[in-house]
């Protein structure tokens, strides 16, 4: 479509760590890993690049990582602020560069030892404790007691089961089949591991209504990804990932996890990314042979599809019953395992999974990716963002 | 150790209020407007001019979790943390005393406020089933 972003760049290469409980090295060196991963991939290197961008929780800078690299000169660097949302803001920080002919050659990364050293599924006292408005905002939570993950997802969840009559058992069907996926990936810290829906009752409680097989895991690892304009995609050796679009999205009245003073205490800011996503591509839900689901829990998996338009408000529990979010269903989700079944990398891994279904090289394929378009989320609770991929310009 | 609220000029007076056994809610002074978490600039008017009423300190669970794990500092869990919804129209997040499971706190049940002295400096709300 003219006059926006669509089609104007393409995530060209991928490269990750390998992903798992202790890295044994410093989040720098896992980020430089990655990224050498991702250029050898395409065929460039550290010559070749200008730009990079990442997380603002990233603790790896922009000019600490071209150093490592022997970037020689960067002309375009950037961090998106608010956790996992950052994900598919990279490549579309990264597609608006290339676009413009800000930079030529723009890497994202996403690197930390987010087990072994700074674990996010703890009590964070210091995302209370920071001077700006983020901590402002954490003052009406954490000092109740109310400050993990899991609990300000909760929190949101137990509405979900009240207003809509859902059960734990739905949330458990979206574990299910992260699992099954990540069993046959080798890449997944559960591969080989499949669970079943009584696996997942069973588990143990750890913020009522979330089971512990509601909740990601913590993962050490980086990923990388290689965006260049459509035009230089041409010249290189994989098969391009279109951005199709890449949307931003924060909603009315928004916090960080805590999103809860406004009647609807959903995550209208998704919907405010599906909108922009289906705008910019001019695709629409039905389009999506596949997508991939940003899942840190369980239960923004199911409050996404219907942000998204895939389902109405309330319907997820039966759009994803019997399977339909399982390889062979009517949309699976989350090929690579997702980040309960393969790694918690802030959503970059999922975004790399989406580039090898448009190449036809996932280890679960959804044959019609290959040939049309994936969709992408990044973290929720928070202001986000998504990307449509495409295997044609 | 209790995990303590960071403060601003927006935000002391609620706090100044618990010290004071007082639940303090922002009232907009050029229309009226209540809001909770309080804020500089008036969401319904854009006015700078603002105050605060004394809450009934009554009202009703939205949603709530019962928090089992990972540790929480300054608690012994499980704790019971509710969304409520104030008689006055704002919500906020509150722990409640006495309830550490799901089967002590459902939607829909009325909550009363407390005061729970930490020090000098901080007193956090703290609500009951009423």
């Amino acid at each position: 479509m003219s006059g926006t972003l669509s089609g104007r760049a393409a995530i060209v290469g991928i490269g990750a760590t390998e992903f798992s409980k202790a890295s044994g090295r410093s989040e720098l060196q896992l980020s430089v890993e990655a990224v050498r991963a991702a250029l050898a991939d395409c065929g460039l290197t550290a010559a070749d690049v200008d730009g990079l961008t990442t997380f603002t929780m990233d603790t790896s800078s922009e000019i600490a990582v071209a150093r490592e690299l022997g970037v020689p000169e960067l002309r375009f660097f950037s961090r998106i602020n608010y956790g996992g949302g950052a994900a598919c803001a990279t490549v579309q920080q990264a597609a608006m560069a290339v676009a413009t002919g800000v930079a030529d050659v723009v890497v994202a990364y996403r690197g930390f030892n987010e087990r072994s050293e700074s674990r996010f599924g703890q009590f964070s006292v210091a995302a209370a404790t920071q001077v700006n408005t983020n901590g402002l905002d954490n003052a009406w939570s954490y000092p109740f007691g109310l400050g993990t993950p899991a609990a300000t997802v909760a929190m949101q969840a137990q509405r979900y089961l009240h207003d809509y009559g859902a059960t734990s058992a739905d949330f458990g069907a979206v574990a299910v089949a992260d699992r099954r996926h990540a069993a046959t990936n080798p890449h997944a810290f559960f591969y080989g591991k499949p669970i079943t829906l009584d696996d997942h009752q069973s588990s143990r409680m750890i913020v009522d209504p979330l089971h512990l097989l509601d909740c990601c895991q913590e993962s050490d690892g980086a990923q990388a990804l290689v965006v260049v304009s459509a035009e230089r995609a041409r010249d290189l050796p994989q098969k391009p990932a279109y951005v199709a679009a890449a949307a931003q999205g924060s909603g009315r009245d928004q916090f960080v996890m805590t999103s809860y003073y406004r009647d609807d205490i959903g995550i209208p800011e998704m919907g405010v990314v599906g909108r922009e996503l289906w705008r910019q591509s001019g695709l629409t839900p039905a389009d999506m042979p596949m997508a991939i689901l940003y899942d840190h829990f369980t239960p923004y998996v199911l409050m996404q599809l219907e942000e998204l338009g895939f389902c109405g408000r309330g319907e997820a529990p039966g759009f994803i019953a019997d399977g339909a979010i399982e390889i062979g269903g009517r949309l699976p989700l989350n090929t690579h395992g997702g980040q309960l079944g393969e790694a918690y990398i802030h959503g970059m891994n999922g975004i790399a999974e989406g580039v090898r279904q448009v190449r036809g090289t996932s280890v679960n394929p959804v044959a019609a990716a290959a040939d049309s378009h994936v969709l992408v989320t990044a973290g929720t609770g928070v202001p986000t963002s998504g990307l449509i991929l495409s295997a044609t310009q | 150790m209790t995990v303590r609220p960071m403060v601003n000029r927006d935000s002391q007076f609620f706090w100044d209020g618990t010290r004071a056994g007082e639940l303090r809610i922002q009232v907009c002074n050029a229309c009226g407007a209540k809001r909770f978490p309080p804020g500089p600039a008036c969401q319904s008017c854009d006015a700078y001019d603002r105050g605060f009423e004394i809450a009934s300190g009554e009202g009703t669970v939205f949603s709530f979790v019962v928090h089992r794990h990972p540790p929480v500092p300054g608690k012994e869990l499980p704790i019971v943390i509710a969304l409520v919804d104030l008689d006055e129209g704002v919500r906020m997040v509150g722990e409640v005393a006495g309830a550490r499971s799901e089967g002590d706190l459902a939607i829909g049940d009325r909550l009363r406020v407390d005061f729970n002295r930490v020090d000098d400096d901080l007193t956090l709300p703290v609500w009951r089933k009423a």
